[in-house]
């Protein structure tokens, strides 16, 4: 789960990681009064994606007569496939310098890494990529956690020595936080050294781990349907609990297992198609499950056939089979179904899909060049 | 021969008595695998499956001897599992379990790596692995797909790797073990390590890798086999049609910034003297041209 930017800086807030006051609104009305309360504001547009500024997402306003023009022009706009809905208006701060600092994982290392640059403000990864040497990394150990003296070292080797006494307790907090909210990242850009030298978090990212999220319930309040994705095919499989991608294509794809699914993607490629959608049962999938996905695929008014790729190990074909005939049936499918069916209880699902005339193939490249034949029209071989 | 598991395997599932946990010890143990004790914290003095179940990890080890662990608990207990399997002085521990916490693997990893002097961690959300010669097998992968031969498997796909065991079959060839090293974020053993392995086994003539689009872990495994490697290996990275950004299905398969792209790795490879097949019909070609030549 992605958490918004005012979201994350409650949490940093918790933490005791110091943020500007601001006030959230979701209309003009709210941004005037939130200028009113604060004087000058920065007016920033709330939404789960990277590239806001750019997109005309902030703005300054010294004014009231200010706050209400920037409320006009972000609320309702859309950005990268987001609608702003919300804003969050945040007292202007004089900002003097601008540093880095983020916590993410590191598959590799397989611990937490913790970053600090004095490259403050840019994309890290371009800093990375263009001045590695202005970025100092460090990976606590996860049960001993960080230690003061370990994240002074990593203060000085970043040139920022002479901020070491304000820079290490919110290194600190942050770290402790990514660790206690499941943090797959946690980052702070910039964190700005103000005028009167006080250092706070100007922006906030926050993602916790999905798979942990049963134990932070307490973050369930931030969870928004538009999380995420800015697609409403990919929001409403959401909602039905689907691992569903939309693409831009019209064979649609239900298979089995990520890996596989993928595979079919690029099966459909090589037979010159354009696959309309990822979409992956997972393991051992009933036959509502299978029924509630060709219902998902259907929504995508571009698929023109549909391509079921099953390879049984925990899944089983008969079940499958069943999900897909009840679909058929319930759902009054018109697309042509293409299904290639091997693995455990093939013999059954094969035999249950014949008898209710859908014929069912052996050899997922064929089966893959069927679909795309269908999907351009043509007639099946 | 086989790596990891063999005739000598005595194995012990974790989360036993459950749905998941049945249904698979039975499908092992049709296989040949040599169940001898199942673990659930509280059935402890009872049997299951013809087979002794304790309270502990460290039971199962003292009393019947256990030697490798198979984890099905449910993802909020892996992590625990895991590592009392390892405390308990089991040499390899093989993490079935899909949605184990990020953070929880972290910990368990360092934890085994603290802890083990040789630390082996399949997993987790990975189907396990089988080698046929030996008639074992310790996780998920259908046996019917699973025919002794002489190539060795590693891959992090699940379901794709079915696709190539059944390819290898229906050419008429089998596999020495087929190791799925799991999609999560965070795993035990790597393509490096499990390469490792396979370099020393003799049953081992070739090796086949199968990648997925996302991470960096094959570029590790790439220079270790540029760098000069006993046997042939071939390469097959799925998903290489996947749009940048979207993550597909589990978190290990996105493609983000420039790591984890499908070019990237197809010439890491490539350049290590890996041939990498466009498709699994072709990767199948390659071995059945090997085993001919």
């Amino acid at each position: 789960m992605k958490l918004l930017e005012y979201q994350a800086k409650e949490q940093f807030s918790v933490a005791g990681i110091p943020v500007k006051e601001g006030r959230v609104a979701r209309s003009v009305k709210q941004v005037v009064d939130a200028a009113n309360l604060l004087g000058p504001i920065a007016v920033k547009a709330q939404v789960p994606i990277g590239g806001r500024g750019k997109a005309g997402g902030i703005k300054l306003a010294t004014t009231p007569e200010e706050a209400k023009a920037a409320a006009e022009a972000i609320l309702g706009m859309d950005i990268k496939g987001f609608t702003v809905h919300e804003v969050w208006c945040e007292q202007a701060a004089d900002v003097e310098r601008e540093i880095y600092l983020g916590v993410t994982l590191d598959r590799d290392s397989r611990r937490l890494v913790l970053i600090l640059s004095a490259a403050g403000g840019m994309d890290i990864e371009e800093v990375a990529e263009t001045a590695p040497d202005k970025i100092v990394k460090f990976h606590p150990d996860p049960w001993r956690g960080a230690q003061g003296y370990e994240l002074r070292a990593v203060c000085f080797k970043a040139g920022l020595g002479d901020l070491v006494g304000k820079l290490v307790p919110i290194m600190t907090r942050l770290y402790n936080l990514a660790v206690s909210s499941d943090a797959l990242t946690c980052e702070i850009n910039p964190l700005a050294v103000l005028a009167g030298g006080d250092v706070i978090a100007l922006d906030g990212k926050l993602e916790v781990d999905e798979n942990a999220e049963f134990r932070h319930r307490d973050l369930e309040k931030y969870r928004s349907d538009e999380e995420g994705s800015g697609d409403t095919l990919e929001i409403e499989a959401k909602k039905r609990g689907l691992t569903y991608v939309h693409l831009d294509g019209d064979v649609g794809i239900l298979g089995n297992g990520a890996g596989l699914v993928m595979n079919t993607l690029d099966l459909v490629k090589a037979a010159g198609g354009r696959p309309a959608n990822f979409l992956d049962i997972g393991g051992g999938a009933k036959a509502e499950v299978v029924k509630n996905s060709l219902d998902m695929i259907l929504m995508d008014p571009n698929v023109k056939s549909i391509f079921i790729n099953i390879f049984g190990g925990i899944t089983r074909g008969d079940e499958v089979a069943r999900g897909i005939i009840a679909a058929r049936d319930e759902l009054k499918i018109k697309v042509p179904l293409v299904v290639r069916m091997t693995g455990t209880a093939e013999e059954e699902g094969r035999k249950l899909l014949s008898d209710a005339g859908i014929t069912p193939g052996v050899s997922a490249p064929e089966a893959a060049a069927k679909a795309v034949e269908l999907a351009a029209g043509g007639v099946p071989a | 021969m086989s790596i990891l598991i063999d005739r000598n395997t005595r194995l012990v599932v974790q989360g036993m008595t459950g749905r998941e946990g049945t249904f698979h010890t039975e499908q092992m143990q049709a296989f040949g695998t040599n169940v001898v004790a199942g673990v659930s914290p509280g059935k402890g003095g009872t049997s299951h499956l013809g087979v002794p179940v304790f309270n502990t990890v460290a039971e199962a080890v003292d009393e019947v001897g256990a030697n490798t662990a198979a984890v099905f608990v449910p993802p909020p207990f892996a992590a625990d599992a895991i590592m009392e399997a390892a405390d308990a002085g089991v040499g390899l521990v093989v993490a079935i379990t899909e949605g184990i916490p990020v953070l929880d693997m972290v910990r368990a990893t360092s934890f085994i790596h603290a802890t083990v002097a040789e630390p082996r961690l399949i997993g987790g959300n990975c189907p396990g692995l089988v080698s046929p010669p030996e008639r074992a097998k310790v996780g998920i992968i259908p046996n019917h797909i699973a025919k002794p031969g002489h190539i060795g498997i590693v891959s992090r796909s699940g379901t794709l790797t079915y696709e190539i065991l059944a390819g290898i079959a229906g050419a008429g060839l089998g596999v020495s073990t087929c190791v799925g090293i799991g999609g999560d974020p965070v795993l035990g053993l790597t393509f490096k390590d499990v390469l490792g392995l396979f370099a020393s086994d003799r049953e081992t003539e070739a090796v086949v890798m199968l990648g997925e689009i996302g991470g960096s872990g094959g570029g590790a495994a790439a220079a270790m086999i540029g760098t000069g490697y006993p046997k042939p290996v071939f390469g097959f990275i799925g998903g290489r049609t996947a749009p940048p950004g979207k993550r597909m299905g589990h978190a290990g398969a996105i493609i983000s910034g420039n790591t984890g792209t499908p070019q990237g790795k197809v010439e890491a490879l490539t350049k290590a003297g890996v041939p990498v097949a466009d498709t699994i019909e072709q990767l199948v070609d390659l071995v059945k041209g090997l085993a001919a030549a």
